[in-house]
């Protein structure tokens, strides 16, 4: 039994991790339908900002902000600058163009940085939280960031003009244009919100899983993962399904037998997606009626 | 008096096809004008056109105004209310957050605050539901939003896309009674675009009728009213 | 309660009309004197390259069947393509099966596995689905790998695969053999794709991806046509795999990863979605454009691939279908003066 307990919390600890990048990833898919593949990349890159910053001097604090402001800034010029244009062009041509913002970002970062890993600092240090070794501080605390994004993108949604209207815009855009809500800029700032988002969760991602170019990789899938288990249209359902995520992968690495640290992802996948086959919006989506 | 809503020669495509063949009408300030035709005359073009929702060439002025080259945002801003055929409801939203969505434009947020009291004076039976989505109330229920929610914009201009269709008849008359009052008390000039031929020309005082992209008659609502053809092609007797 | 959300049902594919699918009389010889004839002229190596060019051609063929066709999204074709090179390969080093009969057999392997892979795939669409055939594509190489197994793929070390000769004695090298060997194999599948999308089976797929309400409701058995699609389209990609395994002589579990189905993804939007002809121009893309790019800079040949992608995309959102719609107007022009 304790087993079983240390290993659902330590679940929750990586699960965090998911949570918070699940987090970009639906604020994102909220402002423009669609998942943007690149995301990992543009948080990866936030982060080594980020830390660029902290080697000049810049405290941490002060660096965090500056990045935030920074990524913020990035999604709005990527948006308009390469996705704008492409507005009315079919779906899967927006896919590709993720792909080539990731191919993009990658290589930018691996020639700047290299691809040797680095240390990123934790504003909560790394002790045992409360006495446990299964918990840091440093998980406990983006563990607490997360929640707290959450709690302040439900405020924005729910009780401010902006936050009306981009919900407005990303439901039904002809409407929004109807009641003179102009939507392009809408989208903009949804993607810049996300960057934001997102380089939240690489610097909080980064003091565990080491900087370097290709860190966002398996956490971009496990975020997506737990976007898609929780409902791709609630940010609250993204924050659960990232727990569940985190623990569902302990638990199958702990007791499915033949499991390495290889079959986790896949089997945490198929787990999702037997989810998905009996629920078909995710565990918190709305259902969606369709008119023919 | 000049007209407040001027359109000339206005062309109107989808793709390769022309929809509208050099449409001429005027509005007057403070009328409630109806634009009648059959299915695929160019009606919705029509109002669309106005908003820029659709690619065309012509002039169209309201206010003095011209209108071409403005996004659909911009033109909606300037007061130009416009409830779409299907009514555009956000149905994932409440009542009273589509109410606001209708004055999100607006700064002034005490009045708002006080004219969504005054939306639900108009329609009682959406103050009932104010805290319900806005996608589970009736077709009718709907249609009152959608107009409740233009109205929010404090339009000049109310452009109205088949207000009565798929209504039980009477709702459409309790809409079109409550449109008149709007028309007379708020000073909103409307122009509604119906298939429902009757009831609009019941309601309007002047009117159009509009084939093949082209108006083909014009004048008051009564004189189309008991114009021969019109009773034959729309009114049926 | 749950909300009621009306949406506007946006085609995720878009649609590509039957007339159009494939190239008319004229184009359809030039291109195929073209591949003929240009290996006459070319060293070994670039008849390799123009070998795997065709592969991936026809394994881009089979996504654009099932996306094109049905309007089903997949990251998991690495997947398929994994196994029929794996069979190919086991049945020829394992029991001496002749390479050319091995290729049918990759066929039905893996249009068994993708109609079986339908099945839990039809709940799903969208993104879902690309999450579920993700999950195939990253679970495959993993599987591969597997301990169990290892006797017969050779486990990480993977498999050697024997190139053969050019039979009856014909003067030509292996590479050249093997190239006209999958051209004939390339084309059979073109003409069995062209002709299966304007059967009476390829409207039930169109009318799917267009509506799939609607085509239930005119009596379109959706369920059967969406699993039948996976099936056939996994079926083919298996073919390529196949191919791909004698070609490149070897099978190992690190060839077949998600960024395979990437590059097929990609490989399918370059070409333009759902004109099969396309799908060459688009394996043209996968095969050349990271050559160039890494020629460009090496160390920035993500940076250039990426940028080449965007410039493709932002002048060719509709892919390569896009040059021919163009040039076939302005021919029909030119005919008309």
């Amino acid at each position: 039994m304790e087993l079983l307990t240390n290993q659902i919390l330590a679940g929750i600890a990586t699960g965090a991790i998911y949570a918070c990048m699940a987090l970009a990833v639906v604020m994102i898919y909220q402002a423009i339908d669609h998942l943007n593949f690149a995301q990992g990349e543009m948080a990866m890159f936030s982060t080594f900002i980020a830390w660029q910053l902290m080697q000049w001097g810049v405290p941490y604090w002060w660096a965090f902000l500056a990045t935030l402001a920074l990524s913020f800034a990035g999604g709005v010029i990527i948006e308009r600058a390469l996705f704008k244009p492409l507005a009315n062009a079919p779906i899967l041509t927006h896919v590709a163009g993720f792909i080539a913002l990731f191919a993009i970002i990658n290589s930018v970062a691996g020639l700047t940085w290299d691809f040797t890993i680095k240390q990123f600092p934790t504003p909560f240090g790394s002790s045992p939280f409360l006495g446990s070794q299964l918990i840091s501080t440093h998980q406990a605390g983006m563990i607490g960031v997360t929640l707290v994004l959450l709690l302040l993108l439900y405020f924005f949604f729910q009780f401010t003009r902006v936050g009306l209207a981009m919900r407005a815009a990303a439901t039904l855009p002809e409407s929004a244009r109807l009641v003179g809500i102009n939507t392009s800029w809408m989208v903009a700032l949804g993607w810049g919100m996300a960057a934001a988002i997102g380089s939240i969760a690489g610097m909080l991602i980064a003091p565990v899983v080491f900087l370097e170019p290709n860190m966002m990789g398996g956490v971009l899938i496990y975020g997506f993962a737990a976007a898609v288990l929780g409902g791709l249209t609630s940010p609250f359902g993204a924050v659960v399904g990232g727990f569940l995520v985190g623990i569902f992968e302990n638990l199958a690495g702990t007791y499915i037998p033949g499991v390495g640290n290889e079959l986790k992802l896949p089997i945490a996948l198929a787990l999702i997606i037997t989810v998905l086959v009996v629920k078909p919006n995710g565990l918190f989506g709305r259902a969606i009626v369709k008119r023919v | 008096m000049t007209a407040m809503l001027n359109i000339r020669d206005l062309k109107a495509y989808y793709g390769q096809v022309q929809a509208l063949h050099g449409l001429e009408f005027g509005l007057n300030e403070g009328s409630l004008t109806t634009l009648l035709g059959a299915n695929g005359a160019g009606k919705t073009t029509t109002l669309r056109a106005i908003c820029n929702m659709v690619r065309s060439t012509g002039s169209i002025e309201f206010e003095g105004k011209p209108l071409s080259g403005r996004s659909t945002e911009n033109i909606v801003r300037l007061g130009i209310a416009h409830v779409p055929q299907g009514r555009g409801t956000f149905t994932t939203m409440t009542v009273d957050e589509n109410l606001q969505l209708g004055a999100i434009t607006r700064k002034d947020r005490a009045a708002v605050t006080s004219d969504i009291e005054r939306m639900y004076a108009h329609f009682p039976v959406l103050k009932q539901r104010h805290t319900q989505q806005a996608g589970t109330l009736s077709g009718g229920e709907q249609q009152m939003l959608a107009v409740a929610r233009a109205l929010m914009l404090r339009p000049r201009l109310m452009l109205l896309d088949e207000p009565s269709f798929g209504l039980a008849p009477l709702i459409v008359r309790d809409l079109f009674r409550i449109l008149g009052k709007i028309n007379r008390e708020d000073k909103v000039t409307i122009l509604v675009v119906e298939q429902n031929a009757q009831l609009a020309l019941e309601l309007a005082d002047q009117a159009y009728v509009i084939e093949t992209g082209r108006i083909v008659m014009s004048g008051n609502a009564d004189d189309i009213a008991n114009n021969e053809d019109v009773r034959k092609s729309y009114l049926g007797y | 309660m749950s909300a009621l959300q009306e949406i506007v049902d946006v085609t995720p594919v878009e649609a590509t009309p039957k007339k159009y699918i494939a190239l008319g009389g004229y184009a359809s010889v030039a291109v195929l004197v073209l591949l003929i004839a240009a290996p006459l002229f070319a060293k070994n190596f670039i008849i390799f390259q123009m070998t795997m060019w065709l592969i991936y051609a026809i394994a881009v063929l089979a996504l654009n069947i099932l996306t094109g066709g049905s309007g089903q999204f997949s990251l998991g074709q690495s997947a398929f393509y994994a196994v029929g090179a794996y069979t190919s390969a086991i049945l020829m080093e394992h029991f001496n099966v002749n390479y050319a009969l091995t290729l049918p057999i990759a066929g039905v392997i893996c249009f068994a596995f993708g109609y079986v892979f339908g099945q839990p795939a039809l709940r799903l669409s969208g993104v879902y689905l690309a999450l579920a055939t993700f999950a195939l594509a990253t679970a495959m190489p993993q599987l591969l790998k597997l301990g169990y197994f290892e006797h017969w793929t050779g486990g990480v070390q993977g498999l050697v695969v024997t190139k053969p000769d050019a039979p009856f004695g014909l003067p030509m090298s292996q590479d050249m053999w093997l190239y006209y060997f999958t051209l004939v194999i390339s084309i059979m599948i073109y003409v069995f794709s062209v002709n299966l999308l304007k059967s009476r089976s390829g409207r039930a797929m169109m009318a799917i991806r267009d509506n799939e309400i609607a085509a239930s409701a005119m009596g379109v058995d959706v369920a059967l046509y969406k699993t039948l699609a996976f099936g056939i389209s996994a079926g083919i990609t298996g073919v390529a795999g196949g191919l791909g395994a004698i070609a490149v002589q070897f099978v190992a579990p690190d060839s077949y990863t998600i960024q395979l189905a990437i590059a097929l993804f990609l490989g399918m939007v370059v070409g333009g979605v759902g004109w099969l002809p396309g799908s060459l121009a688009g394996s043209a893309f996968i095969v050349f454009v990271p050559n160039i790019a890494e020629s460009v800079s090496k160390g920035l040949s993500g940076a250039v691939f990426g940028a080449i992608l965007i410039v493709i995309i932002f002048v060719l959102p509709h892919g390569a279908r896009q040059i021919a719609y163009l040039s076939q107007h302005w021919i029909n022009k030119l005919i008309h003066k």
